[in-house]
């Protein structure tokens, strides 16, 4: 069964009725049981995402915390994003690069590239994103596999947030180099996913959800995952994105799973977001994650405020970029000299407003000081 | 004269409290000694006058946990 | 820099603790002392036996480094506990008193309540007083509030050797004590020692098991070196511990702020 089936079955569940109904006692029991080598089950992580554990959240945290120290030790893997082209076919409301925003769009030459990827890696960072929005004609297949190449001559580990594509691509793209893949749902829900992407290729719900299983499929060894938080009820798409993470962790056991929490804070591409996630609801969603999941990976943005983050180091943070620019180009070539400078170019188009805009040195510094080890460079590969 | 000591009461002559001490045949090294419920220090056993119905108590100290 | 215990004016290298109790001959305790470089022993006041001859004393194998922790067992009551004391420092045992009242002969569990009231009088008379207590965190707390230098529950009754029966409720009040604490009784084997210094306890006091071991001196260099790996193990905050000396929230207080 796909994860299309298994999600499903939960798309009439009556999620505000089962929160509702959940007790200290639920809570507690739940609790006791994450850590031990008896998992938990989906009743489990909704028992932990229910108002009710709101009164539990140190335990849930002191457990947490424990847990993330014996899996992950005192560790916080490093990455930067590079976004390379911002032309986008959809419609999406939420987003900065949709295609009825007017801003001038660009892609970057591989020569360009090139040259982020030598100004990135200066940085120390090894670990790359490379991002693009939904425009196939302009970032063809062959375009996608020569940035991939340069990118792999500078980054020990690229990791590939695009568009859906098929299983094929992602073998390309996989033999070229890339060996991670980000690929966000945005809504678990169904109907709300269809009313956020009203048109253009995203619109088709099934494709985007299976994307993750066909990018396993071809190889690819580490899949981050995670709702867009704003746009659908928080709690019930934590519990269907915790969920997609269980059933790939099983379905390809050989593969890293990590769940990421992009959250929406203010009007973003023209609209409010409907439900807000609170600090507290965040804090209570990665608790959740990692008391159901022990080994994911948790991925932190620079979306996030710096004073916020430092803090979700001690609550089972894996994984925070550091450094980044969320424009087309945004470390040397729209902005010469700007490299490691904070925040980005005023006159630029960036697809989500960075909060923490220190530098990549002070990010490590930050994570030395709070005993954790700052990690570049996981993996290499052959 | 009758005297309570160590809880019991006792027949004795001893005109002081050294006296005493040495009549029981007791080491006055490791002894302590309560008279009418003061601790009295051993300098002062000899100038301690022994009365007829004083409580004594030679305690001594012992291992206990 | 140096992990010291504070009890009162005094500071101490040493964690453990002993007792003079049980064993089968008191030469024993000058060399288990120097083997378990124990800086604290407990001493009984009884009643002399006539019938017994003359021994030397047991301060004579106590060496002066050894600052002595006389009991008050034998008292049922707070008053018979504050007498014994009384006499105790008047017999020149220094300031340090142990306070253990017991009316319960089945399993040798103290009273609180007379523990209690004993300690009130003692700490205003100047004594540091060391409660020997059974766990309750409310209790502990009064303890402090009536002046004692330490508290000490008890891990299991008075010589069974069950370790940590306690745990649970040694855990909380560790958790929320002000005082030191000292883990007192029933602690039968080196790893049970480990395990209360690793809970975060202050020291442990251990008698039965080095005084009832086949080789007392030995058992009290085992003791000694069990009491300093849990020690070091608190201090190195291992992963999935958790310590008496922090914040109520220390992880999430900051969403309340």
């Amino acid at each position: 069964m796909s994860f299309l089936e298994l999600a499903d079955q939960y798309q009439a569940f009556d999620f505000p009725g089962y929160f509702s109904g959940v007790t200290e006692h639920d809570v507690t029991t739940s609790l006791n049981r994450a850590g031990d080598m008896n998992r938990l089950g989906p009743t489990d992580l909704l028992n932990l995402l229910s108002p009710a554990a709101r009164e539990f959240l140190e335990p849930m945290a002191q457990k947490a915390r424990d847990i993330t120290l014996q899996y992950f030790g005192r560790t916080i893997g490093l990455y930067a994003p590079m976004y390379i082209s911002d032309f986008c076919a959809n419609h999406c409301t939420y987003c900065g690069f949709n295609a009825v925003t007017d801003f001038p769009r660009t892609k970057l030459t591989l020569a360009e590239i090139e040259q982020e990827a030598k100004a990135i890696a200066g940085l120390g960072i090894r670990h790359i994103l490379v991002l693009t929005g939904e425009a196939p004609a302009k970032t063809p297949i062959d375009y996608l596999e020569e940035a991939v190449s340069i990118l792999t001559r500078y980054f020990s580990s690229v990791a590939l947030e695009m568009f859906p594509m098929t299983e094929a691509d992602y073998c390309w793209l996989n033999a070229a180099g890339a060996d991670s893949l980000t690929v966000y749902q945005e809504v678990y829900n169904q109907k709300l996913y269809n009313e956020v992407h009203p048109k253009g290729p995203k619109s088709d719900y099934a494709f985007r959800l299976l994307t993750p299983e066909r990018g396993a499929r071809a190889g690819l060894r580490a899949l981050n995952i995670g709702p867009l938080f704003g746009l659908g009820e928080p709690m019930s798409e934590a519990f269907m994105a915790g969920l997609h993470a269980r059933y790939l962790e099983k379905e390809f056991p050989n593969v890293e799973v990590s769940l990421s929490l992009p959250r929406m804070t203010r009007a973003e591409g023209g609209i409010a977001p409907k439900h807000l996630l609170s600090d507290t609801g965040f804090v209570q969603t990665m608790l959740a994650w990692r008391l159901f999941m022990p080994r994911l990976g948790i991925t932190v943005s620079t979306r996030e405020s710096a004073g916020f983050r430092d803090r979700l180091i001690h609550l089972g943070a894996t994984r925070f970029s550091a450094g980044s620019k969320t424009d087309v180009g945004g470390y040397t070539v729209r902005n010469p000299g700007a490299i490691d400078a904070a925040g980005t170019n005023p006159d630029t188009t960036v697809q989500f407003e960075i909060t923490d805009t220190r530098s990549v040195g002070e990010i490590t510094q930050m994570i030395r000081d709070s005993g954790y080890q700052p990690v570049f460079k996981d993996w290499e590969i052959f | 004269m009758k005297i309570t000591l160590n809880g019991s009461v006792a027949e004795t002559d001893s005109p002081d409290l050294a006296a005493l001490v040495t009549a029981k045949g007791i080491d006055p090294c490791a002894l302590v000694i309560e008279h009418n419920s003061r601790v009295i220090k051993q300098e002062h056993w000899g100038t301690t006058p022994v009365r007829e119905g004083d409580v004594i108590e030679l305690l001594n100290f012992v291992g206990g946990g | 820099m140096e992990d010291m215990l504070t009890l009162g004016q005094k500071t101490f290298s040493s964690r453990l603790l002993t007792g003079t109790g049980k064993f089968s001959s008191k030469s024993l305790i000058g060399p288990m002392l120097e083997a378990s470089r124990s800086e604290m022993i407990t001493v009984a006041l009884r009643r002399v036996d006539p019938t017994a001859g003359n021994e030397d004393s047991i301060l004579a194998h106590i060496p002066d480094s050894v600052t002595l922790l006389p009991n008050t067992s034998g008292a049922r009551t707070a008053n018979e506990a504050v007498r014994i004391a009384r006499i105790a420092r008047e017999a020149g045992c220094g300031e340090f008193i142990k306070i253990e009242v017991i009316s319960d002969m089945q399993f040798l569990l103290p009273d609180n309540h007379e523990t209690l009231k004993a300690t009130e009088v003692l700490a205003k008379e100047g004594f540091t007083v060391l409660p020997y207590m059974m766990p309750d965190i409310t209790v502990s707390r009064q303890l402090h509030d009536a002046g004692a230098a330490a508290v000490m529950p008890l891990g299991s009754p008075i010589g069974s050797n069950r370790g940590l029966e306690m745990r649970a409720m040694i855990r909380r009040i560790i958790d929320t004590s002000r005082l030191p604490v000292i883990v007192d009784a029933g602690i039968g084997k080196p790893s049970q020692a480990a395990e209360a210094m690793e809970m975060g306890a202050d020291a442990v006091l251990v008698n039965t098991a080095i005084a009832t071991a086949q080789d007392p001196v030995m058992a009290g260099e085992a003791f000694a070196m069990a009491v300093e790996a849990g020690r070091m193990a608190f201090l190195a905050e291992l992963a999935g511990q958790h310590h008496a000396a922090r914040a109520s929230s220390p992880l999430t207080g900051f969403l309340r702020e």
